[in-house]
């Protein structure tokens, strides 16, 4: 992680090079120390109802739990319209697979799903609490997200049909394509003009 | 079978798009891939109804030859009546208040002053409009700039291309506000009005899906420049810059990225390096000299000059610091690109240097030889365009186009080319340099270093900056030739 983080960065760096940095706090008289102070400073508990996001280290999962044995209940009553009965995806619906093409990914028959593409589980918990269902956005209680997120990593042949996904167990998941990013390798054709400019 | 099922019948088939019935798609991409090819066809469709009653149009747009009676009598199975009907001279296009024209405008007064209520609207006889992309659900959909008779360099409001995942929302600014927390000495809370308050720049920087041109990635797929190229835009921005606010709730020690969190029903969040919000992203309330619009963001925008579309997040209410990217569905799932290795490429920020004709483009028909201004647009997200050239000969030879002053970092650059055509057969493309000395290259040369596997039919979707080309014949009609330079 600290690699690829490092790496993004750098490519960022020259792009600061090229571009003029506007202080606009220095036209003003107002030294990069001082502040205008507007605003207000929100409670935790303001920060805590909007603060929804997961990363990969899990370090903001709710409390609850949910196994794929109640995923499956709540899958089938609230996903499954579109997603269909074996997660295949409908297109008629405008929903993706979230299983299968395991194995598929940089071939003629890439199918990216949860189970063939997905890098981390925590990122399907926190997409399904903040986005999903499609008609009913973030209506779902946490054990319930967890308890989805449970199926579709079962039924991706991912985790066991008993295990417990919560806080403790969720980021510990191993994704199938965990090692398939690589940091940005671009400009990769290249072309340069000799006279026109120094290379980035 | 699922191809029929997936074919409006009320639209006409062209049977000028290249066959591609042998290649195995499966359901979703065979429909989406049709739906768009279909939804061009229709817009085409009405050019042609309108031309045929309008000489006013000088023949260049579109590809004349379809009389619009036979249209609408010989056709009318074919077509519903919904698509063409009386449409051409009844319907008032979007943004255009109908009006009677005056036999003699010389010879009675026209509308009074102060008859709009105020706020104008364009002339009733100008009918350019976003095409939506016929997406299953209309709430998760995107829309198209037309950028054939694009003039100048800005983008009108109206025009320009949308991506919604959840729909527009309707948000009351008096309500709205900007939370920033995470790694930092202490959160802050802003309304628009607190935003307001800043110190604010404005500056002119494009925005470009880079699902731009996917369709085009292993074959010509769609017609017009607004199909291949429709998913960039220009506009003039105001707000405050990102940086001012960071300096605001002081940024702590190790911290290297930014979750930027929308206020719709995707909730939409994207991670931007520390490096860019402290360089020259903006948070943007105004666009074009007037609040954004809805569609773009109302009331509050991230803009970040030359990086890819899906990370301007709009509707913004969230930004959150910390050491490492989120890894959201949308910087995982999507937005990345998959090589031949099976390794995906991850936050590819940045824009690479692009250019196409505008004019003349796919389905445009030249009325015959002699003198036409070449005109396009370039741009790239690593600061400004240096050059553009221009082939004219399928890229034998290339000449410098003259590129519109002045020139901005992050920019639509307009490009333009005297050509006089000698009634031959012509293969015209641009190519633009970019102040890096980077060179635009061929689709060719894409595909060869990023591979055609990262989906079945879009190859690695995203990042298509390639040469476009045009074909003109004998006869005067362009045709989409991408891949032929």
């Amino acid at each position: 992680m600290k690699n690829t983080v490092k790496n993004a960065t750098r490519s960022f760096n020259s792009l600061l090079a090229a571009t003029t940095l506007i202080l606009c706090c220095a036209t003003f008289g107002v030294s990069a120390a001082e502040r205008f102070d507007f605003g207000l400073t929100p409670s935790k508990d303001e920060i805590a109802t909007i603060d929804i996001d997961i990363m990969p280290d899990g370090r903001a999962l709710p409390r609850g739990s949910g196994n794929a044995v109640l995923g499956r209940t709540l899958y089938d009553a609230k996903c499954a319209a579109c997603h269909g009965a074996e997660l295949e995806g409908i297109s008629e619906a405008g929903a993706s697979a979230l299983i299968g093409g395991r194995g598929s990914i940089g071939t003629p028959q890439t199918k990216k799903t949860v189970e063939s593409f997905w890098p981390y589980a925590t990122t399907l918990f926190d997409y399904v609490r903040r986005a999903m269902p499609f008609n009913e956005p973030g209506s779902l209680e946490d054990a319930e997200v967890y308890a989805l997120t449970a199926y579709i990593l079962y039924r991706g042949n991912i985790i066991g049909e008993k295990v417990e996904m919560n806080a403790g167990s969720l980021a510990k998941v191993q994704m199938p394509n965990r090692d398939g990013f690589i940091p940005d390798a671009r400009p990769d054709v290249l072309n340069y003009r000799k006279g026109i400019a120094k290379r980035p | 079978m699922e191809l029929d099922k997936m074919t409006s019948p009320d639209i006409e088939r062209n049977t000028a798009y290249p066959d591609t019935s042998e290649l195995e798609f499966d359901d979703g991409i065979r429909s989406w891939f049709q739906a768009m090819r279909d939804v061009e066809n229709r817009a085409i469709l009405e050019k042609k109804a309108e031309s045929d009653d309008c000489p006013c149009r000088e023949g260049m747009f579109p590809d004349g030859g379809t009389n619009r009676r036979t249209l609408l009598m010989g056709g009318a199975a074919a077509i519903s009546g919904a698509l063409l009907s009386g449409q051409a001279q009844a319907k008032t296009p979007p943004g255009a208040i109908q009006f009677d024209v005056a036999r003699d405008p010389t010879k009675q007064q026209g509308r009074p002053t102060h008859d709009d209520g105020g706020y104008g609207s364009r002339s009733q006889f100008e009918d350019d409009v976003r095409w939506r992309f016929p997406t299953k659900t209309r709430v998760s959909s995107w829309t198209m700039t037309p950028l054939a008779d694009s003039h100048g360099i800005i983008t009108p409001s109206g025009l320009h291309f949308e991506r919604h995942h959840g729909g527009i929302p309707t948000i009351d600014p008096a309500s709205h506000t900007l939370t920033v927390h995470g790694m930092v000495e202490r959160a802050r809370k802003y309304s628009m009005s607190d935003l307001k308050r800043f110190p604010s720049l404005t500056r002119i920087s494009f925005i470009e899906c880079s699902g731009n041109g996917l369709t085009e990635f292993k074959q010509p797929y769609l017609k017009t420049v607004q199909g291949t190229h429709g998913l960039t835009s220009n506009s003039e921005w105001t707000g405050v810059p990102l940086s001012t606010i960071l300096n605001e709730v002081g940024v702590s020690d190790g911290a290297a990225w930014i979750l930027a969190e929308g206020s719709d029903a995707a909730v939409m969040t994207r991670s931007v390096p520390i490096d860019k919000a402290m360089d020259d992203a903006l948070l943007c309330y105004a666009q074009n000299g007037e609040a954004i619009r809805p569609e773009q963001g109302y009331p509050l925008r991230l803009v970040l000059p030359g990086f890819e579309g899906n990370t301007h997040i709009k509707w913004l209410r969230r930004l959150e610091i910390s050491d490492k990217p989120f890894m959201t569905r949308e910087e995982t799932s999507k937005y990345t690109d998959v090589l031949d290795n099976g390794k995906a490429r991850q936050f590819s920020l940045t824009m690479e240097a692009k250019s196409v004709i505008t004019f003349p483009s796919g389905e445009m028909k030249l009325p015959g030889a002699g003198f036409y201004e070449i005109t396009g647009l370039a741009w790239t997200g690593r600061g400004h365009i240096e050059r553009v050239e221009i082939t004219t000969d399928g890229g034998q030879s290339w000449q410098e186009a003259k590129l519109q002053t002045p020139v901005l970092s992050m920019s639509h650059t307009r490009f333009r080319f005297p050509w006089k055509w000698d009634g031959k057969p012509a293969l015209i493309a641009s190519r633009c340099i970019d102040e890096t000395g980077y060179v635009q290259p061929t689709i060719a040369e894409l595909n060869k270093v990023r591979g055609v596997n990262g989906h079945p039919k879009f190859a690695s979707i995203y990042h298509n900056n390639g040469i476009m080309a045009w074909s003109i014949d004998a006869s005067g009609r362009v045709k989409n030739a991408a891949h032929a330079v």
